[in-house]
C-alpha cells in the first residue's frame, strides 16, 4: 500500500521502529537500473571455517574436534554447515556463492568495533576507523547517475555505517506506534526547524507513519521471524523503487559453545535470504545479488570452551539469481600451522571489498577507476572470477 | 559551575540538586533502594541448568520466573535511585563506569546480572580507586561469565588436560581493548594471549567467585613486558594494578569521561587534566570526578544528546515522579511504561549491543526511529503517570530553566492541551539535549 494513502486513510501519525538486539538496522536505496544489490553485514565475526567447512583439508578435522557442526557436501571439498541446509536448493540452482579466506584490511588488533567500522568505511588502514564517517553504500549511490528521492533507510537502534554519508537515508523497523495529535506535530516542526539534527530525524520520524507491521512483539522470542519480517519488507521495497538495501544480523561472536550458538545466527540468516527470495518473485530474484559480510573471521583452531575466538580470514557468502552460483572462490591457504595467519587464523587471501566492488560493477556496470577511486579508495581491483552473471 | 549547568550536564536536569551534596557522605540511595545480589540469583541458576539437563519443564519455568522477578527488581532499583537521589552525579557516575564495564544479558536467564555487577563491583568504588573498581570487577562472577571467563582452561593445567580444554581469550582481550589501555594502545596479540593464559583459575560456582587453581595455566606470562611468575590469584591482581596504573589507561578513561559528560569532541585541555589528575592521585575516582566539576571547560551547553535512560529519568524527575511509585508498579505496567519504550528508542535495558557499550554520538541516538519513539512517550506516557499533569508553561521554566529557545516557549503556550504542552517540552531539542 501507498504508505501516503495509508496515512491519509488511518489519520492519525504512527512509526515504525524496534530495536531488536539481532536486527540492528535495515536501510534502503532507490537507484536506477533493474538490478538490486542487498547488502548483509553479519556483526559480531562470522566464523567462515564452521559455515563454509573445508573437510578436505587435513588440518581441518583436528583443529575441530569438539566445534563441528555437521556438514552436507557442497564440492567435494568443501561442505555447508547444517544450519544452512534450507539453502542447498539454491546451491544446487547455481544461486548461491562463497568466498573463503577473505578479508578487510584490518589486521591484529581484532577488535569486533574497529573492524566493523573498517568493513562498513570500507577504505583501507590508512585512516583511523573513528575519521571515517561515511559508508562504501553511502559512496556508491553518490556516484550511480539518477539516484531518485526514495534514497536510503534505516532502522532499529541506529544508523548503519555502510549507507551513512551525503546522500540521505530513511528509515524502517517491524514494530512500534506513534501517536501524535496533528496540531502538537504541526508545533513540534516548527520547534525543530531550528535544530538541524532534530529536523532531519524528524522528517523522516513523521514520514514513516504507518508503515509495517505494528504488532508490538517481544524482541528475543523468535529469531527467524524478526529477520523474516525485515526480509519481506526488502523484498516489498526492490519490487517498487529500491535497487540497494542493507541491513545487518547479529549473535555471530561464538566464543563458547559454538555448536549451539551459531545455530541462532545461521537460521536468521537462512530465513532472511530465503524470505528475500520468496519475496521478491522469481523475476527479480533474477536480477538480485545479496552479500553477507562480516568484521573478520575466527580462529582456525576451537579454543577452551567448545568454541573460537577472534581471528582474520574469513568467509562471504553471495546469493540470488543474478549470481554465479554453485561455487566456492577464493583461493585457498590451507590449515596447517605455517600456512596461518599468525601461526593462528586463516589466512586472508583477498581483499573482501574486492568482491564486493566486481559485484557492483557486474550489477550496475560502474567504472573501475570510480570503484577504487571512490567507493573503495586506495583498493586494486584484482581480476578476480565473476560473481555476477 | 552554575547549579542549571550542574544540573543537566552533570545529574538528570532539572530542578537542580544541591551541588554541596556531590558525592559527600555514604551512599544513602542504594539504601534506599537496595537491589538484588549474587548470592540470590547464583542458586536459581544452577537449579535452572539442572532443570534444563534433566528436561524438567517445572523447574526451568519456575527459573525463568526467579530470574524475571530478581531482574525486575534490579531494573527498578536503578531507575528509582536515579528519579529519586539528592545527589544524581552520583548516579551518573555509576551509570558511566556501569557502561565501561559493560555486561550485557544475552538470554532471559542473565537479565538479573547487570544490575548485581553494578551493586557489588562497580557502585561500591564510584569515589573511590580505579584499581579496586577492575579488581572487583574483573573477580566478579557477572564478569566471568558475560566475557566467557569461566569457560577458559590453562591448556596444561590439570583441569585442562583431564578434561581437554584451553583458552579463552575473550575477557583478556576486552581488560586490554576496552577496561584498562584501550584499543589505540600498542598492545599485540602475545600480549592478549599471555593475558589469558594469567586470567586462567578466575571461575564461578553457584556462591560466586572462586579461584580454582587445578585449572590456572602454570608458569610464568608476561603481559606488556611485565613476568608474572609466581601462581595462585595474587599475580592475577598484581597485573590487575599495573594496568590500571598504566599512562594509557588513565588517558583513555579521561577521554571517555570528557566524551560521556561534556562533549562527543571535547577540549584536549580537559582531557589531559583529567588525565593529569587520575595519573597524580593513583587512579582516586573522587578527585577525577571533582576535577571534571571543577574544569572550566567552554563546551556550549546542549552538545550531548541525552541518551533514552537519561531522558526518561530527567522526564520522571521533572514531572515529580517518586521512586516509590516506580517500585510499586505491577511487572506489566512498569514493562509497557517504562522498558518497553527504551528498547524502542534504542536502549533496550541493560542490553548493549556489546561489551563496548552504549554510543556516544548525538546522531547516534537522534535517529528517525530512536526520535519517534521519544515523541511518542512523551506525547503518551506522563498522562499515565501523573495526573493532573503540570502545567505546560511551569513545568518547561522547572525543567528547561534559562535553556527553553524562543519558539519552544511559544509552541508550548500555543499548546492546545497539558497532554501535548508537556509532550511538546519532552520531544523539544533543548530537553533531549545536555
Amino acid at each position: 500500500m501507498d504508505r501516503r494513502i495509508f496515512l491519509k486513510a488511518m489519520g492519525v501519525l504512527g512509526c515504525s521502529a524496534a530495536a531488536h538486539p539481532w536486527l540492528t538496522t535495515l536501510a534502503l536505496a532507490a537507484a536506477p537500473g533493474e538490478n538490486r544489490l542487498v547488502v548483509i553485514i553479519l556483526r559480531g565475526a562470522m566464523d567462515g571455517l564452521d559455515v563454509v567447512q573445508p573437510r578436505g583439508d587435513s588440518g581441518f578435522l583436528p583443529a575441530r574436534p569438539g566445534v563441528l557442526s555437521p556438514g552436507l557436501d557442497l564440492d567435494g571439498f568443501f561442505s555447508l554447515n547444517e544450519g544452512l541446509a534450507g539453502l542447498m536448493p539454491l546451491w544446487r540452482a547455481n544461486e548461491l556463492a562463497f568466498v573463503h579466506a577473505t578479508s578487510t584490511p584490518y589486521r591484529d588488533k581484532r577488535s569486533h568495533f574497529d573492524g566493523q567500522d573498517l568493513l562498513e568505511a570500507g577504505t583501507g588502514t590508512d585512516l583511523l576507523p573513528a575519521a571515517q564517517r561515511d559508508g562504501w553504500l553511502n559512496r556508491l549511490l553518490q556516484v550511480m547517475p539518477g539516484t531518485g528521492s526514495e534514497t536510503a533507510w534505516d532502522v532499529g537502534r541506529g544508523a548503519m555505517p555502510v549507507l551513512a554519508g551525503a546522500v540521505p537515508v530513511q528509515s524502517w523497523s517491524p514494530d512500534q506506534d506513534m501517536a501524535i495529535s496533528a496540531p502538537a506535530r504541526t508545533l513540534l516542526q516548527q520547534v525543530y526547524e531550528g535544530d538541524p539534527l532534530f529536523h532531519a530525524a524528524s522528517a523522516t520520524a513523521f514520514d514513516l507513519a504507518g508503515m509495517g507491521g505494528g504488532e508490538g512483539q517481544d524482541a528475543g522470542q523468535d529469531a527467524g521471524r524478526d529477520a523474516g519480517l525485515i526480509a519481506d519488507f526488502v523484498a516489498e521495497r526492490l519490487r517498487g523503487s529500491a535497487r540497494i538495501a542493507a541491513f545487518s544480523l547479529t549473535g555471530w561472536d561464538t566464543h563458547k559453545g559454538q555448536m549451539n550458538t551459531i545455530r541462532k545466527p545461521l537460521h536468521q540468516l537462512q530465513t532472511a535470504i530465503l524470505q528475500l527470495q520468496a519475496g521478491v518473485g522469481p523475476e527479480i530474484w533474477g536480477k538480485t545479488a545479496v552479500l553477507a559480510m562480516t568484521e573478520f573471521g575466527r580462529t582456525a583452531y576451537q579454543n577452551g570452551s567448545g568454541g573460537t575466538d577472534h581471528g582474520t580470514g574469513g568467509a562471504m557468502l553471495v546469493a540470488g539469481g543474478a549470481v554465479r552460483g554453485g561455487q566456492v572462490l577464493g583461493r585457498w591457504p590451507g590449515l596447517a600451522e605455517a600456512e596461518l595467519y599468525d601461526r593462528r587464523d586463516l589466512m586472508p587471501t583477498s581483499d573482501v571489498r574486492d568482491w564486493a566492488a566486481q559485484a557492483m560493477q557486474g550489477l550496475f556496470g560502474l567504472d573501475q577507476g570510480l570503484l577504487e577511486s571512490t567507493v573503495f579508495p586506495g583498493l586494486k581491483m584484482e581480476a578476480a572470477p565473476r560473481l555476477i552473471l | 559551575m552554575d547549579p542549571q549547568t550542574y544540573a543537566i550536564r552533570f545529574g538528570y536536569g532539572l530542578p537542580a540538586p544541591d551541588p554541596a551534596v556531590a558525592l559527600t557522605g555514604p551512599d544513602l540511595t542504594a539504601e534506599a533502594w537496595p537491589g538484588t545480589s549474587f548470592a540470590q540469583i547464583g542458586p536459581v541458576l544452577a537449579a535452572f541448568r539442572a532443570a534444563k539437563t534433566d528436561k524438567d519443564e517445572a523447574g526451568i519455568k519456575a527459573g525463568h520466573r526467579a530470574s524475571d522477578m530478581l531482574a525486575l527488581r534490579g531494573a527498578k532499583a536503578i531507575f528509582a535511585r536515579a528519579a529519586g537521589s539528592e545527589d544524581p552525579f552520583r548516579e551518573r557516575l555509576v551509570a558511566f563506569w556501569a557502561d565501561h564495564f559493560t555486561v550485557a544479558a544475552k538470554t532471559r536467564m542473565d537479565r538479573a546480572l547487570p544490575s548485581i555487577l553494578i551493586d557489588e563491583a562497580i557502585r561500591p568504588h564510584v569515589t573511590g580507586r580505579f584499581a579496586d573498581m577492575l579488581r572487583a570487577v574483573i573477580t566478579h562472577p557477572v564478569m566471568l561469565i558475560y566475557l566467557n571467563q569461566e569457560a577458559s582452561y590453562g591448556p596444561s593445567s590439570r583441569k585442562g588436560m583431564r578434561l581437554k580444554k584451553g583458552l579463552n581469550e575473550n575477557l583478556a582481550r576486552e581488560l586490554l581493548e576496552l577496561h584498562t589501555l584501550g584499543v589505540g594502545a600498542s598492545y599485540s596479540q602475545t600480549d592478549v594471549r599471555e593475558l589469558a593464559e594469567l586470567l586462567t583459575g578466575l571461575s564461578v560456582t553457584s556462591e560466586g567467585f572462586d579461584f580454582d587453581p587445578r585449572r590456572a595455566e602454570p608458569g610464568p606470562e608476561t603481559v606488556l613486558g611485565v613476568t608474572y611468575g609466581s601462581e595462585g590469584l595474587e599475580p592475577i591482581l598484581q597485573a590487575l594494578d599495573d594496568l590500571a596504573a598504566r599512562p594509557e589507561t588513565a588517558a583513555h578513561i579521561a577521554g571517555k569521561l570528557a566524551v560521556h559528560f561534556v562533549s562527543d569532541t571535547p577540549d584536549a585541555g580537559l582531557v589531559a587534566a583529567l588525565s593529569g589528575v587520575f595519573q597524580n592521585t593513583g587512579g582516586d575516582l573522587l578527585s577525577v570526578a571533582k576535577a571534571l566539576l571543577a574544569h572550566p571547560v567552554a563546551a556550549p551547553a546542549g552538545a550531548k544528546a541525552r541518551q533514552p535512560f537519561d531522558f526518561m529519568v530527567a522526564a520522571l524527575r521533572g514531572l515529580g515522579i517518586k521512586p516509590g511509585h516506580l517500585v510499586a508498579m505491577q511487572p506489566k505496567v512498569f514493562n509497557r511504561l517504562i522498558l518497553a519504550p527504551l528498547t524502542a528508542m534504542g536502549q533496550p535495558f541493560q542490553q548493549a549491543p556489546g561489551p563496548d557499550g552504549w554510543p556516544e554520538a548525538a546522531a547516534d541516538w537522534i535517529t528517525p526511529q530512536g526520535l519517534a519513539a521519544r515523541i511518542d512517550w512523551a506525547m503518551q506516557v506522563p498522562q499515565r503517570l501523573q495526573r493532573p499533569l503540570p502545567d505546560p508553561r511551569a513545568f518547561l521554566a522547572a525543567t528547561l530553566g534559562s535553556r527553553a529557545g524562543e519558539k519552544l516557549v511559544w509552541a508550548v503556550s500555543a499548546a492546545e492541551s497539558a497532554q501535548d504542552g508537556v509532550g511538546l517540552v519532552l520531544a523539544s531539542p533543548e530537553f533531549n539535549r545536555r
